[in-house]
């Protein structure tokens, strides 16, 4: 499928390439709102990477998502301000909890299937979101927290927003470079198996629970390290960031990046964070036409814009109808 | 109060708002069955119904009952429209986009009713005056009792279409399977749009008889919508009966939990029903998950 397209040796190449521009970046971007989005996007990358490990490969759903960013967030911020614990030691525990969290709700969750299974996460991500709001005394309920110290590196706090990006995206890039490993081995042949065909993959040995859970723990380790660096950015959480819209868009970052593509990751956390931002001088208007634009990019292109662009090209180029898509 | 009669106010009250649960529930399934998509946007289609009651009886100054007729046929007008959208890229596309594009249509559908009828909370007046009523120490709005007659005859109403007419036959075919009813000669794509028309009508009667007890605002959708959710899954997705089942037994855990247990997590209730059912009988209380639309 789409996976095997992505050659070792073409993403031999695009990682530098990719890590090049991403460095060099700021230095042509003069307005810090800009290097604000850009981190961002590096945030909603890794959401996006994580979560299309589970989707694109190994085939299960989730409409709840945001619950593990949320639980990342929640994590550093209890720690840091509460238990006055060093950041980075909030930074680490944070995806360790939320990886916690995704075994204790997989275990039960991921024996569904299809609709099924989305409207358990859906659930698990809505009842996570009123927690944040109740539990006051250990999430401030709606007030939220203050007072998240920032990320620093030896004596240099990194409060400012050129310093944080660098800091977000080496954790983007790191983690791209550990998905694409994990996609390209064993466990990621078993994960396209359990994908393609889940009663094939288990007739010829794969233990497709083991896999699946593996999965989805990963992903929610992924979710949390996103929040915990949402949190020592914005350096304040309130449980608004983390609803079932949040979990909606990261799904939508997902295919319109492309399923199974670990660099359609970065465009569609791109894509769906600069639609947003730009959707906000619409005002009262935002909402109607994000709806819209959802609703028109799944009924046209449903295989997500990377895919589609793609195939569009392709087209032109052989002048002939691309023919539907054959399992290999 | 003593504790009786306050658990017979909860259970009153949980029958009511259970009863509203019931419709949406039943919404869920006539898609579900019809073309096994899961639509988002009916909590949206609920809200549609009680804003547009509001919108017309005070915009055309017709009587209530033509406001109410009004709104419930504009919404199932709406509801097809939708299921048009839904059926083009049926055959093309994973349970996941289209459960997106009903995402995307419910996002749509509460920001243009936003932007037409503001953020605020909007009075429908009940559909009779008259004092409470009370039982045993416990007291029920008489709007409770029109909720409970008119979801009584919208079930009963749904059991004779399915049952006794042939159309209704026929939509049972497309959901048993739809190739065969193909070569039966059952315009499929007609019955699709058709389901997610009366599915969309139901969902506004529901938002119009709850709205002159909760008000009617473009965000009450949302969350009634997936409890109603809840409920489905909680009947057996797909079972009609069940969903009745489930919506009134959602509606009663919901309201004893808030009012014996903490009401702050009573939003959280329904989900946690959802989960544990899921997690012990996926197939809910009452479903075999055999789609015959009963």
């Amino acid at each position: 499928m789409d996976a095997r397209s992505q050659s070792p040796r073409y993403h031999f190449l695009a990682f530098p390439i990719v890590g090049a521009l991403l460095a060099a970046l700021p230095f042509a971007l003069h307005n810090n709102y800009y290097i604000g989005v850009m981190v961002f996007i590096g945030i909603h990358t890794i959401l996006a990477l994580g979560l299309n490990l589970l989707m694109g490969y190994a085939g299960q759903v989730s409409l709840g998502h945001a619950a593990f960013y949320g639980i990342g967030a929640y994590t550093t911020a209890i720690l840091t301000t509460m238990l006055k614990w060093p950041p980075w030691v909030g930074l680490a525990c944070a995806p360790m909890v939320a990886g916690l969290a995704a075994y204790l709700i997989g275990m039960p969750t991921l024996k569904l299937k299809g609709h099924y299974l989305a409207m358990a996460t859906l659930g698990f991500g809505m009842i996570v979101k009123i927690l944040f709001v109740e539990y006051y005394p250990l999430t401030g309920g709606t007030s939220g927290m203050t007072g998240i110290p920032p990320l620093s590196l030896g004596k240099l706090q990194l409060v400012d927003d050129r310093q944080f990006y660098y800091v977000v995206w080496f954790f983007a890039l790191m983690l791209i470079w550990v998905s694409y490993n994990i996609v390209e081995s064993r466990v990621g042949r078993a994960l396209r198996a359990v994908h393609t065909s889940e009663i094939a993959a288990a007739s010829v040995g794969v233990d497709i629970a083991k896999y699946k859970i593996q999965v989805f723990v990963l992903s929610g380790v992924y979710s949390g390290l996103a929040g915990a660096l949402y949190a020592h950015y914005i350096r304040f959480v309130n449980p608004d960031p983390f609803g079932f819209m949040f979990s909606i868009q990261l799904v939508v970052m997902v295919v319109v990046g492309g399923m199974a593509s670990i660099w359609g990751a970065i465009a569609g956390a791109s894509a769906i964070t600069l639609l947003s931002q730009v959707l906000q001088r619409f005002e009262d208007y935002e909402v109607i036409v994000f709806g819209a634009i959802l609703v028109l990019v799944m009924i046209y292109m449903p295989q997500g814009l990377t895919k589609s662009i793609v195939d569009l090209t392709a087209r032109r180029r052989s002048a002939k109808p691309s023919k539907p898509e054959v399992l290999p | 109060m003593d504790l009786t009669s306050q658990i017979l106010q909860y259970v009153l009250s949980g029958i009511t708002v259970g009863a509203i649960y019931a419709i949406i529930a039943l919404g869920f399934s006539l898609i579900y069955n019809a073309v096994e998509i899961v639509n988002l946007a009916q909590g949206e289609f609920v809200m549609l119904g009680a804003m547009l009651a509001v919108y017309v009886l005070q915009a055309a100054g017709v009587p209530l009952f033509a406001a109410v007729l009004i709104a419930i046929v504009v919404v199932g007008g709406v509801g097809a429209l939708l299921g048009l959208a839904a059926i083009h890229r049926l055959k093309k596309s994973s349970p996941l986009s289209l459960i997106i594009i009903t995402i995307g249509a419910s996002i749509f559908f509460k920001g243009v009713a936003m932007h037409l009828w503001g953020k605020d909370a909007l009075p429908l007046p009940a559909f009779s005056s008259g004092d409470a009523i009370e039982v045993h120490g416990a007291v029920l709005v008489p709007q409770s009792l029109w909720i409970f007659g008119i979801t009584a005859l919208m079930l009963l109403g749904v059991y004779i279409f399915y049952e006794r007419t042939s159309f209704g036959k026929a939509m049972r075919a497309v959901a048993v399977n739809k190739h065969g009813a193909r070569l039966v000669g059952i315009n499929v794509n007609r019955m699709v749009v058709w389901a997610f028309a009366i599915s969309a009508a139901l969902g506004a009667v529901g938002g119009i008889i709850v709205a002159p007890v909760t008000l009617a605002s473009y965000d009450m959708g949302t969350m009634l919508g997936l409890k109603g959710f809840c409920a489905a899954i909680l009947g057996g997705l797909g079972s009609g009966g069940g969903a009745i089942a489930g919506g009134l037994i959602l509606g009663i855990l919901e309201n004893l939990g808030a009012g014996l247990i903490s009401s702050a997590y009573k939003d959280a209730i329904a989900f946690v029903v959802m989960l544990l059912i899921l997690f012990v009988r996926p197939s809910g209380l009452f479903g075999g998950r055999s789609a015959d639309g009963r």
